[in-house]
């Protein structure tokens, strides 16, 4: 070999085409334990295969942050994490068990509310005292934009309930997809449409 | 907003190639706890890093110290040998006629392994290597110079059928 194809040798990444995946991964494994147990893993999120798409479950040491639907944009979502909660983020899917066990008991039909903590940190104002009242909408029912108004002691707030249902963060453990139109109609659903229809579906069939 | 991505994101960007550092500078063995003693320490600080920094030179200015911390324990756990083995081929290395380069580069002399390192495997320009290292732009260039002629000269021998040096 000469010069060149020394420093071209040395730029590119011959060797870790072979066994550097798997040991990067059980590097980054060990770094995600080991920033656990020092507590400087301010978010772990991962992922989950559901009925509804892949959902993306985040949580900080306080609680389950955020869930988020594929059309959100997962990706996005984790860079909007790292800049309104913290960088310190990792993919640690450890943290997450008891959230991502109890989703899919409640797909499976089994659960009908979830016993989690959860970090209410990215609502505030109006938005909070209203997805703070939705789990007061027992599985299996709806009620109307109107009446979570109420319920959130402002109930000429209709279309502010509508708006805090869609950037709900939390959605499916804060049940906004049992919130509906008073004319009977589904309403609209930051999952889309058709998840809100196949939540509603797997509720009623339970 | 910090406009800093999260780090995740520094994890899959970087890890890579601070593995092939770590592999460089400390060895297939103990590459690993440098990897993971760099990232920890990393992430312990990265909120305070400004978002403008060169995060790869950051990095390797870790990894450079925990290499550093990780030889000195080996030594003082090494037993005192009479005539030191020219060099150690750890079982976490690949072996075989294909053996990599950067176990190779692991075999130079310490000023050379770190100035070929850290600009060629880590890609950091000169300036950036010599004050990670303590010393000037100009050392740290005939150094990696030094080390790649040598390298070259590992290669002409080494890699001869049936393993003849020539």
């Amino acid at each position: 070999m000469n010069d060149h194809d020394i420093i071209r040798a040395l730029s590119t990444d011959a060797h870790d085409a072979n066994d550097a995946p798997r040991r990067l991964l059980a590097l980054h494994d060990r770094l995600a334990a080991a920033a656990e147990s020092e507590g400087i893993l301010d978010v772990a999120y991962r992922t989950i295969d559901s009925p509804v798409g892949p959902l993306l479950l985040a949580a900080t040491t306080a609680g389950l942050v955020r869930v988020a639907f594929a059309v959100e944009g997962h990706d996005e979502v984790l860079r909007a994490l790292g800049e309104r909660v913290s960088t310190r983020l990792l993919h640690a899917p450890g943290r997450l068990d008891p959230a991502a066990r109890q989703l899919d008991e409640y797909f499976t039909g089994g659960r009908t509310q979830f016993e989690i903590a959860l970090d209410w940190r990215l609502s505030k104002g109006f938005r909070l005292a209203v997805l703070r009242a939705l789990p007061t909408i027992e599985y299996g029912h709806t009620a109307s934009y109107g009446a979570i108004a109420t319920l959130a002691e402002n109930p000429k707030a209709v279309r502010a309930v509508g708006s805090a249902c869609a950037a709900n963060p939390i959605p499916i453990v804060v049940p906004c997809h049992r919130v509906v139109r008073s004319d009977g109609g589904m309403g609209g659903y930051l999952g889309g449409a058709e998840a809100k229809r196949t939540l509603l579906e797997l509720e009623a069939a339970a | 907003m910090t406009g800093k991505p999260t780090f995740e994101t520094i994890v899959s960007t970087h890890g890579s190639r601070v593995l092939r550092v770590c592999r460089a500078v400390v060895g297939g063995v103990d590459a690993d706890d440098a990897w993971a003693d760099t990232f920890l320490a990393a992430m312990r600080a990265y909120p305070d890093l400004p978002a403008d920094a060169n995060i790869e030179a950051w990095l390797v200015t870790i990894a450079h110290r925990k290499a550093i911390d990780i030889t000195r324990r080996a030594a003082r756990r090494a037993v005192p040998m009479a005539s030191p083995p020219e060099r150690i081929i750890d079982a976490a290395e690949p072996t075989g006629a294909r053996a990599d380069i950067v176990d190779a580069v692991r075999a130079l002399p310490p000023k050379q392994l770190q100035a070929v390192a850290y600009h060629y495997l880590a890609d950091l320009p000169y300036a950036d290597v010599a004050a990670i290292v303590g010393s000037s732009p100009a050392a740290v260039r005939r150094a990696a110079a030094d080390g790649i002629a040598a390298l070259r000269r590992a290669s002409s021998t080494d890699i001869r059928p049936n393993g003849d040096p020539q």
